[in-house]
């Protein structure tokens, strides 16, 4: 009986191979999109943990200098003698072949035992690496690019990008400094050891932390990511609900039979669930094969982004891991369940007796606008509490996803309304006709259409967050990048020089000095500025004091980034330890928070920091000749001056590929939807042959027919499109006034672009038009005896 | 083999409760051919609906083979209408993904008894032995209604039950499908309860019973 009865409802499969193509390639695109995010997430977040683990920035406690000042030979020995059992680390940036890298420097022999071992601290190429010339581990793809180099270089896999790991001793020549950047505390101390304070009081002991400083600063990023992945999953998920119910409806004749044979309906539903979950697993496979293509190609510039965007290291190479891949088989199988159980449902309340009405389904469906509206209008209710008194990041997202899937659920009814307000306009018989047979149609494509809304929302949405953010973003930049170069030096000794060389050839000389810290344990940074007019002229502060800047100059109080403000809740006039606020900065593209001072009060409290970068405002003096002089004079680097150009240009460019993963889902899940209109117009397709036949027979033209169906998915697209502007809109706010603000600590103004979005409709409209094509044309070439055979009485 | 005593049922209306049955007897013997006629809303399909375990009488008795139906759930009455008793509807309710020889054979092998020669015995019974491997959409409404026939002489049933089977179909056709129905049926030593409009076919049945506002009146 089992396998006589799963032969029957496969062989329907057999039959409508089209059908399962549809359900197994929206399954297994949703699943991809899913999976291909979360596979992003799952590296990165390995990076961070193998990072944290390989630097003890995240298990292990450190010692490190008061304020952040590197720490001497002297000081090291001075612990070990007293018992304490810690590990050098010394890191800093390297240029070589033109790039930058970063180099860490480690002790192989002291190194925590627990630490995610490098390379190096395997027997046998441990003495290839501690040699006086020994070896540098390198990512296997940036080994080539060092490889005309004098160094030795081991590529090693375990390396991110762009990172380098040295023994100690080489690492420090490189850096050219004696100096030690921390001191990593092992877990097992012996008994008895003397205080810190007692040996050193500049020496800090920073206790460890579950979770690195990067992993936390970046969660927000992948939390955005996830948050879009789930859309995608959503709107693939919208295709398999559509197919199901489909598959459903046109075996109800079917399951009905099987009932009268004899099949009873809990093995009926056991086959179905058996006949899913094969189905499921399937498409779950092509998904993550599919999903793991996507996050390949991804990757890389996420992992750029996340440089750029966080100094986050994340490998550009992805590894399988059996925590995505099973996540993935589990969201296809809860993808699957969730959209078919409306069919089940359903199929467990038939009576064995239901007359079988071709398009009970749509009738049904269309019976269910009401509830559905009624369920939007609740959603809109819940998404304006979280409006009104949530707050954080997640009450961000509940409140997206109220709203979208509120108008998503409300969209069937909006455009019924809209298509009986074309009916009652309509004059003529075909138009009349045209309009009412496009309502009797709404049912079957609602799915699609809600598909798409969300598609083209997320992409009015996103868009506009993206470039309101570019807007302000490259202003922000030409306010902060004012001096038109900036002079990078690798010593006190070397800045003395070059500034005493610069006094009297430029207008002013800008150091820019700054110290690390941690505030409400995060890191932040200090930074002390001249008083000078090109700060006064070129900050535009959000909020501040009357006579700020002389008030900062006199040592009144601080600057905070916006992002610090947010943060700490340090409004202008708030306190910051001793220090009062005096104004709030806007600083884009920026995670950690920051701290201005006068340049006096910051050297009264740090005297030991000296400045090693300046701006220069080059005044009348051409700013290239200035370079070229100060090069030739002093056989300076290329990066030893840099132009205000150039670094915006990286800045700009950093930008770009922080945002270039949404765009990419953004298309993907437009195409997505697209896809679902073209398989929902195909399967329609099937069932529209009796509807159209009568209108046929009383002389429509089959290429008429064709031509009226073109016009309606065009039409039906257009009001989905109107209906997704205002919806995107509200989209856009939602991310720029709530979780860009909870994501990034900054808040920007929302500028509207109609051009974009008479784009996104145009195409939009092209791609339900393409959609509808192969359908059209496939009725204009219906055969007439075809079309007969609907009036034949012995069908 | 077939006991009907005393069989009520009713349905919820606009109007309030409308009584379809109302105290219906008879019985069958093993082998023989009964047509029920009747009106237009008489209760001929509710019954045919009732012996055939598709739904439940509001208080009576129905017996097959001495076996009470009335207490049976759905697993039950599944499993009747698997072994026991075969249903012919007006629609021939034929699954069209598969073959015209799948549809045969596939009552018997849900029902566990498929036997391959007295199938194919069936089809060409039928007259439809160079068709097996069509699709029902392939065929005309009387060759799908031999088909159903098959498919529920195939597996062999003590009764069958017969809604209209010839409703659809052309006088000609009609009058093949009752024979070959029959005919097979005697063949088989299955039992032939048989709903219809039309006296004529009645006529070609071994006994009938005429139903008139829910009882049975000759």
């Amino acid at each position: 009986m089992t396998v006589a009865g799963l032969q029957a409802l496969l062989s329907h499969w057999r039959r409508n191979p089209w059908q399962l193509f549809t359900m197994i390639a929206g399954l297994a695109m949703a699943t991809a999109l899913w999976s291909g995010v979360q596979a992003i997430n799952a590296e990165a977040r390995a990076s961070y943990d193998r990072a944290a683990n390989a630097l003890g920035q995240g298990q292990y406690a450190q010692i490190v200098g008061r304020d952040s000042a590197p720490l001497d030979q002297a000081q090291y020995i001075s612990l070990r003698r007293a018992g304490w059992l810690v590990s050098p680390i010394v890191e800093g940036e390297l240029d070589l072949e033109g790039e930058r890298f970063r180099l860490t420097g480690i002790e192989p022999l002291t190194l925590p035992r627990g630490a995610d071992a490098p390379a190096p601290l395997e027997l046998s190429a441990l003495a290839g690496f501690i040699a006086p010339n020994g070896e540098i581990l390198v990512h296997p793809d940036d080994a080539g690019t060092l490889a005309n180099t004098d160094h030795s270089f081991r590529p090693d896999p375990g390396q991110t990008r762009g990172t380098l790991t040295a023994d100690i001793g080489l690492a420090q020549r490189l850096l050219k400094t004696d100096a030690i950047t921390m001191l990593l505390v092992l877990p097992d101390q012996p008994l008895g050891q003397p205080p810190l304070s007692t040996i050193d009081p500049s020496l800090v002991l920073v206790e460890g932390q579950g979770q690195g400083d990067v992993a936390r600063l970046t969660e927000s990023f992948h939390l955005n990511l996830t948050a879009f992945g789930l859309l995608s999953f959503a709107v693939g998920i919208f295709i398999v609900y559509g197919a199901i119910g489909l598959a459903f409806e046109q075996r109800r004749p079917v399951f009905r039979t099987l009932r009268t044979l004899g099949l009873p309906l809990g093995r009926l539903l056991a086959l179905l669930a058996v006949e899913l979950t094969l189905f499921a697993l399937a498409a779950g496979a092509i998904g993550i094969a599919l999903g793991y293509i996507f996050a390949a190609a991804l990757l890389p510039d996420v992992a750029a982004t996340l440089r750029g965007l966080y100094s986050a290291d994340v490998t550009d190479t992805l590894t399988l891991r059996p925590a995505w891949w099973l996540s993935g088989l589990a969201m296809a199988l809860g993808g699957t369940a969730a959209a078919a159980s409306g069919a089940f449902l359903r199929l467990n309340r038939l009576p064995l007796l239901a007359s079988t009405q071709p398009r009970a389904w749509a009738a049904d469906a269309q019976s269910s606008h009401r509830r559905m509206a009624i369920i939007a209008a609740f959603l809109g209710l819940v998404g304006a509490l979280f409006a009104a008194f949530g707050s954080g990041l997640l009450a961000g997202f509940a409140l997206l996803a109220c709203l979208l899937i509120a108008a998503a659920l409300a969209l069937p009814l909006t455009l019924d309304l809209m298509l009986r307000l074309g009916s009652r306009l309509a004059r003529g018989a075909v138009p009349q006709w045209f309009w009412a047979d496009t309502r009797q149609q709404l049912p079957g494509l609602s799915m699609a259409l809600m598909a798409l809304l969300l598609a083209m929302a997320a992409n009015i949405g996103v868009s506009t967050m993206v470039s309101s953010f570019r807007l302000t973003f490259t202003g922000w930049l030409d306010q902060r990048l004012a001096s038109e170069l900036y002079l990078n030096t690798t010593s006190p000794e070397e800045a003395a020089l070059l500034t005493g060389y610069l006094e009297d050839k430029v207008e002013a000389i800008l150091p820019i000095i700054s110290i690390d810290t941690r505030i409400g344990d995060l890191p932040a940074e200090i930074f002390g500025v001249l008083d000078h007019a090109t700060y006064r002229d070129n900050w535009k502060l959000l909020d501040a004091v009357p006579l700020v800047w002389d008030r900062l100059a006199a040592g009144d109080g601080v600057l905070v980034n916006e992002q610090l403000s947010r943060r700490e809740n340090l409004s202008v006039g708030a306190r910051l330890g001793h220090d009062t606020v005096l104004g709030v900065y806007g600083d884009y593209g920026n995670p950690a928070g920051q701290v201005v001072l006068g340049m006096d009060a910051f050297h009264a409290r740090y005297p030991d920091v000296a400045a090693l970068r300046y701006g220069l405002r080059t005044g009348v003096a051409d700013p290239k000749a200035v370079a070229d002089d100060l090069r030739r004079k002093f056989d300076l680097p290329p990066d030893a001056l840099v132009d205000q150009a150039r670094i915006k240009a990286v800045s700009l460019q950093v930008f770009e590929r922080t945002f270039s993963v949404t765009a990419a889902l953004n298309i993907l899940t437009l195409s997505v939807a697209g896809f679902a209109i073209l398989i929902s117009l195909l399967t329609l397709a099937t069932m529209r042959l009796p509807q159209l036949a009568p209108v046929w027979a009383l002389g429509l033209t089959r290429a008429r027919l064709a031509a009226l169906e073109l016009v309606r998915a065009v039409c039906l697209a257009a009001f989905t499109g109107l209906a997704a502007v205002p919806l995107g809109l509200g989209l856009a706010w939602v991310l720029l006034a709530i979780v860009n603000v909870q994501a990034f600590g900054w808040r920007l103004p929302m500028y509207l672009f109609p051009l974009d979005y008479l784009h996104l409709g145009g195409l939009t409209i092209l791609a339900a038009f393409l959609a509808a094509l192969w359908p059209a044309l496939r009725l204009a070439r219906t055969q007439p005896d075809a079309l007969l055979k609907v009036f034949s009485n012995e069908r | 083999m077939l006991q009907v005593e005393n069989l009520t049922k009713s349905y919820a209306t606009a109007d309030g409760r409308t009584q379809v049955l109302d105290g219906v007897s008879f019985g069958m013997e093993r082998g023989e051919t009964l047509a029920l006629t009747g009106e237009s809303g008489s209760g001929k399909s509710t019954l045919l609906h009732l012996i055939g375990g598709l739904d439940r009488p509001d208080s009576g008795q129905i017996s097959l083979n001495e076996k009470k139906m009335t207490g049976l759930d759905d697993r039950g009455r599944s499993a009747l209408r698997r072994g026991t008793v075969g249903i012919i509807f007006q629609q021939f309710n034929l699954i069209p993904s598969l073959t015209v020889a799948a549809n045969i054979a596939f009552h018997a092998r849900l029902a566990g008894r498929h036997d391959p020669d007295w199938v194919e015995r069936l089809t060409d019974r039928i007259g439809l032995t160079d068709q097996r491997d069509k699709y029902p959409e392939a065929l005309s409404g009387g060759q799908q209604q031999r088909v159903a026939i098959a498919r529920t002489l195939a597996a062999r049933p003590k009764l069958v039950l017969a809604d209209e089977p010839t409703g659809n179909l052309d006088e000609d056709n009609a009058e093949i499908i009752l024979m070959l129905l029959l005919e097979t049926a005697r063949e088989a030593g299955t039992s032939v309860l048989m709903v219809t409009h039309s006296l004529n076919l009645a006529a070609r049945l071994g006994r009938r019973l005429h139903l008139s506002h829910g009882r049975i009146s000759a």
